[in-house]
């Protein structure tokens, strides 16, 4: 898939994880959303089954689902937290995973419960070479 | 294994899939697009995964009627009728699309992930026939050109006069002979041609130039599950018999085809389950496997054979095997998607119509 990951965008400020999920970390909170590669790979995005305010997620672990026309697909959390938002917007619009998934396509807002975590996840070169694998 | 277009879908930006052991683009720009497509214009799917098995000789009908669940007899020369194959207990080996292209001399279309086992079922039994049964899988290369426009746009593109719908015709394409076929998968207008496999690549060529749009193995099931043709495989298997599939249309228990005892007595005392279609309403989208709940209550009433995001209509859709007293059209039932209860009812086949 070494061809596909050259088309991709990665933004630099943002810590990847291994099953191309992003967080963006501001302070004790983090946007949290999936990689251009997670959504070619998916298709075109559907329906996003979001998580409820409150819930709580655990790192490596399944938080939410989105789904294509012909698979659906777990999301995992990046960092533990508690969710504060879902992008509701994604409701009506689904399509925004695939078309701005660093942006627009954002899925949910945390509250961090273990901010070190962030240390462990990969950085954009880190996270760029093992798509090139 | 590669049909002689692999080298195309992969310049055309394919995502390929394995299917059947066979290296297959699933879609090209997007399934809705190519969806919608075929259901507003003209796509074409590289089907040469298909089987063929040609059946020749003077038993040939005799040999076909007795394997095939429809009334072969009922096929003039140029025609096409669709058949399951059943075994001795009715159960479907089978589902496919017969072609009478002589008067001793048939065609049968094979799904890809059942070829082997066809063959060598018919092989089996064809020793009491004078027929001969033949794998010609290799013999053809197999376009699907499927949509309202498909038709003008083949007939125009590949300078080729298109046999009705459920015929076959005998053309030259590429200047190679070559077989029209006024059958799909797709619920639209269209033809399905088998050509010769050193043709198969600038025949592509002239379609995509002639603006027919590449569709992929995602749209080909999105389309069909719309209008509920059944897929071996999921809807159809060789526990299950046609008449719980709905097929009982294509089974003719008189001509004594093999199963058709068990045919008839399905048919006669009912099954305990029917396949039917049902849509959500809501949120949520079925997949295969997902069980289907009596409405608001925690009986397991039957499971979902397949399921989708609906394009046409917009909704998560599929098909199902119920109990069969609540099988009725408009019964509010649960599918248990991932442990989620997402409420639907079972609609009336084809779950999509076109609008006249």
């Amino acid at each position: 898939m070494a061809p596909e990951s050259s088309e991709g965008t990665y933004p630099d400020d943002l810590r990847y994880h291994e099953e191309h999920d992003w967080a963006r970390v501001d302070g004790d909170q983090a946007t949290l959303g999936i990689t251009w590669y997670a959504q070619d790979s998916l298709g075109e995005v559907v329906f996003f089954d979001p998580p409820e305010v409150g819930a709580t997620i655990q790192k490596d672990s399944s938080y939410a689902e989105v789904e294509s026309v012909k698979a659906v697909s777990d999301v995992i959390a990046p960092l533990s937290g508690e969710i504060v938002e879902v992008n509701d917007a994604l409701q009506d619009a689904p399509e925004k995973v695939n078309e701005d998934p660093y942006g627009e396509g954002w899925l949910v807002k945390v509250r961090l419960t273990a901010p070190e975590e962030a240390e462990t996840l990969l950085g954009v070169q880190e996270y760029r070479k093992m798509l090139d694998r | 294994m590669r049909t002689p277009l692999y080298e195309q879908h992969l310049a055309l930006g394919a995502k390929v899939v394995d299917f059947a052991g066979w290296e297959m683009p699933v879609t090209y720009e997007g399934i809705r697009e190519e969806h919608s497509a075929v259901r507003r214009h003209a796509g074409m799917f590289d089907v040469s995964h298909m089987g063929q098995v040609e059946v020749e000789g003077p038993g040939a009908l005799a040999f076909l009627q007795r394997v095939l669940s429809n009334d072969v007899a009922k096929v003039h020369v140029g025609g096409a009728q669709y058949s399951v194959l059943c075994n001795e207990d009715g159960g479907v080996i089978d589902d496919l699309f017969a072609y009478r292209l002589g008067g001793d001399r048939y065609l049968v279309v094979t799904n890809a992930a059942n070829h082997e086992t066809d063959l060598a079922w018919l092989g089996r039994q064809s020793r009491e026939f004078d027929a001969l049964v033949r794998d010609v899988a290799d013999r053809y290369a197999m376009l699907a050109v499927q949509g309202p426009h498909a038709r003008d746009v083949v007939a125009r593109a590949l300078g080729v006069e298109l046999p009705p719908r459920f015929h076959v015709a005998h053309v030259q394409i590429g200047r190679r002979p070559a077989l029209a076929c006024g059958t799909g998968y797709t619920g639209e207008d269209g033809v399905e041609l088998l050509l010769d496999p050193e043709v198969a690549v600038p025949i592509w060529a002239e379609l995509l130039d002639a603006g027919v749009v590449p569709c992929g193995l995602g749209a080909r099931d999105t389309l069909r599950l719309e209008v509920c043709y059944p897929l071996h495989g999921n809807e159809l298997t060789p526990e299950r018999n046609p008449i719980e599939a709905g097929l009982g249309w294509c089974c003719k228990e008189e001509t004594g085809f093999i199963g058709s005892e068990a045919v008839a007595r399905a048919r006669a005392e009912g099954t305990a389950e029917k396949l039917v279609a049902f849509e959500i309403e809501g949120q949520g989208i079925p997949r295969e496997g997902n069980p289907v709940m009596r409405g608001g209550g925690d009986e397991q009433i039957g499971a979902v054979t397949s399921g989708t995001f609906s394009p046409s209509l917009e909704v998560g859709a599929g098909m199902a095997y119920v109990r069969s007293e609540l099988a009725e059209v408009g019964t509010s039932i649960e599918i248990d998607v991932r442990g989620k209860r997402r409420p639907a009812r079972i609609a009336s086949k084809p779950l999509y119509a076109k609008r006249s």
